[in-house]
């Protein structure tokens, strides 16, 4: 538990700091403890952990400014990743499910499980709902790994609106899936 | 799309996040909430003619540093509520001392006052507007807080919408404190209370709704 804490606040540290392969790593760590989290949290919704995962990791990411690294990793994510639980509760309307008992957040980094199960949306069709310029400038660079630059001279845009573009894609991704689930 | 392909898109192409976003969005709203409740005091309200005079008593600053301290507290606690998983700590007494001050003033004066002269130090003479104006006073700073607030992940909406309206508020009664002619702190236990709460309560209804993200 207490190395968990320490190795992903290590890896989330450095993405903070634009390192792409330590950033990557920590979300495939963190997507494990989800998983582990969840199916133990939600047995009877099972086939809703894999959809929880995803909106919880974009969550994650698109929340990431407002780290910081004086306070626990744990207790941040845990706290992002009970609030979009409870979240889902809500939209779910299932009444019985508002009284999971509320766990501690060291519970986050308790388990780990690796196979993933189908997720029943997907991100990948909802993109397409996003205007051009945002989803082209995700396209780009986040799917066929172009560079900011190289997207902008695709798309005609200046690279701070490239950058702007995904960043603002991706939140508005976060509320599609949201507004899904 | 999988979610290992979902960590692909994620984790590609990032670029270093810059510190202190919370800072600068503050840095935003809370001049606005300050110079729009100014600004919409002078407007709609006006300075106190007598404002040159009372601003060399001593009762003019101790009337100001109220809502001013609350305004401290209110700040630390939005601060803290706007990010995940955080709690208010330090934010509470910050909040509760002031308040508890102007009671104990406000009940000494009450119980030492003569019988005939103890409800006019309470109800001065504007009791029925004060909570009002201080609720106008708070709009701009309201939205402006809201959306500074809405942008930093708060996770608890409620405590987060109910500690943003105060926070806006009390900002919006330091600026009221200019035109306010009402010098008893009796009268400014009930009635600048009642006006500062009345965002509060509002903020709670709306943060569940209006922070979610």
């Amino acid at each position: 538990m207490y190395s968990a804490e320490q190795r992903l606040k290590a890896l989330f540290v450095t993405g903070l700091a634009g390192n792409a392969s330590e950033y990557r790593s920590f979300l495939c760590e963190l997507t494990r403890h989800l998983r582990g989290y969840l199916r133990k949290r939600i047995p009877q919704l099972h086939d809703d952990v894999e959809d929880l995962i995803q909106e919880i990791l974009l969550a994650v990411h698109n929340a990431r400014h407002t780290y910081r690294p004086d306070e626990p990793l744990t207790a941040w994510v845990h706290a992002i990743a009970r609030y979009k639980l409870m979240d889902f509760f809500r939209t779910r309307a299932r009444r019985e499910s508002m009284h999971e008992p509320l766990d501690e957040h060291d519970d986050i980094f308790a388990e780990s499980e690796d196979e993933p199960a189908d997720a029943r949306r997907d991100i990948g069709k909802l993109l397409g709902h996003l205007p051009d310029k945002q989803r082209l400038s995700i396209l780009h660079v986040k799917l066929q790994g172009l560079s900011v630059a190289e997207a902008a001279r695709l798309t005609g845009l200046s690279e701070s609106a490239v950058k702007v573009s995904i960043h603002r894609g991706l939140k508005a991704l976060a509320t599609l899936v949201r507004g899904i689930a | 799309m999988r979610t290992d392909d979902l960590v692909g898109v994620l984790s590609t192409g990032i670029t270093p996040v810059k510190s202190g976003t919370a800072a600068r969005r503050f840095g935003v709203s809370l001049p606005v909430a300050a110079i729009g409740a100014a600004l919409l005091m002078a407007t709609v309200f006006g300075l106190r003619p007598d404002l040159s005079v009372v601003v060399r008593t001593a009762i003019f600053w101790e009337k100001l540093a109220f809502p001013l301290c609350l305004a401290i507290g209110a700040l630390i606690a939005t601060v803290r509520l706007a990010r995940p998983g955080a709690r208010v700590g330090a934010g509470w007494p910050v909040m509760a001392i002031p308040v508890v001050i102007v009671w104990t003033a406000a009940i000494l004066i009450v119980v030492t006052a003569a019988p005939q002269d103890r409800l006019p130090a309470i109800l001065g003479r504007t009791w029925r507007s004060c909570p009002f104006n201080i609720f106008l006073l708070a709009i701009p700073g309201f939205i402006a807080i809201f959306w500074t607030v809405k942008g930093l992940a708060p996770t608890r909406l409620r405590l987060a919408g109910a500690v943003s309206g105060l926070l806006a508020s009390s900002i919006a009664t330091v600026a009221y404190c200019f035109h306010c002619p009402e010098m008893s702190p009796a009268f400014w236990s009930i009635w600048y209370v009642a006006g500062m709460l009345l965002p509060t309560a509002l903020g709670t209804l709306l943060g569940p709704k209006l922070l979610r993200w």
